[in-house]
């Protein structure tokens, strides 16, 4: 028990991860997308878990809101629209790579490995404080964030704000049904 | 103790699973699913080095990444649907026009 108590950080760190893992991979392996994007839902939770152990929890809370909330209801609405779920037989190229494929990741593999070692015997712990301190004014996570973000990167933010409303209006081109289809060389009524 | 080190690893494991998704699979929308992967890993080592170096800019970036992330879901679902209204599939290897 009291390995637990002394180690709690630790063990929910490899819980967490191995959870963030497997679902990863069970985003990549289902077949049907609408498993996947539950697969994928498990994994938006377990990575503002793991943001939430580093001391972010504002970013904690954007990422269940706009993640799990936002992109990943779009992404079954999409996916319930389109009810495409079998494609078939398709065509297999690069086979013959496979090999070289195995090698590439056993040799990244190495790489992973020793970086690890590497990194983890110069290990140093951070601070809790710097997350909620601006200045030396103690703060919380979110206020001290939204410091950060409107005095030192605000023309970035307005710049963000503007990729923003470029993909809106991509988005409501692509939409409409006219430009596909005058992508398929068909007249498009006025 | 937990370093920024188990955190690196974890974002690297994640990051080469979405990668290997991005290559392998032919499904537009798991294509898509397995980017929303990759952007979190990027935002799971931002996080950590924000924490390790003690500089909140590192969770501002992975705001901006985040705000990426959804337009870059709204712009591929959009794709998505022009591509399954032109050809009726979301297979990847339909959309050949370009000469691929």
């Amino acid at each position: 028990m009291d390995f637990l108590i002394a180690n709690f950080g630790a063990i929910l760190f490899y819980v967490v991860a191995a959870i963030t893992v497997a679902a990863a991979v069970a985003v990549v392996a289902f077949r049907n997308p609408i498993h996947s994007a539950v697969a994928l839902l498990l994994t938006f939770v377990m990575v503002a878990v793991l943001f939430i152990l580093r001391h972010a929890e504002f970013l904690a809370a954007v990422q269940v809101l706009v993640y799990a909330g936002g992109i990943l209801v779009l992404y079954l609405f999409v996916i319930m629209l389109v009810r495409i779920t079998d494609l078939g037989p398709g065509r297999v190229f690069l086979s013959g790579l496979a090999p070289l494929a195995i090698l590439g990741g056993v040799v990244l593999g190495c790489l992973i490995a020793v970086g690890i070692l590497l990194g983890s015997m110069a290990a140093g712990a951070g601070s809790t404080a710097a997350m909620t301190a601006v200045e030396g004014e103690a703060l919380g996570n979110t206020e001290a964030v939204g410091w950060i973000l409107y005095m030192k990167y605000l023309v970035p933010f307005e710049v963000v704000s503007v990729v923003l409303l470029v993909a809106m209006i991509g988005a409501i081109v692509f939409g409409r049904r006219d430009a596909a289809l005058a992508g398929a060389g068909e007249e498009v009524e006025p | 103790m937990i370093g920024a080190t188990h955190y690196v690893a974890l974002s690297l494991v994640l990051m080469c699973i979405g990668l290997v998704g991005v290559m392998v699979r032919r499904n537009f929308i798991t294509v898509l699913m397995s980017l929303e992967l990759m952007f979190n890993a990027v935002n799971i080592n931002l996080i950590a080095f924000s924490f390790r170096l003690g500089d909140l800019a590192g969770q501002v970036l992975a705001i901006f990444v985040i705000t990426v992330a959804a337009a870059e879901a709204a712009i591929g679902l959009g794709l998505i649907i022009t591509l399954v209204r032109l050809k009726d599939t979301v297979a990847l290897e339909e959309a050949d026009e370009m000469g691929g």
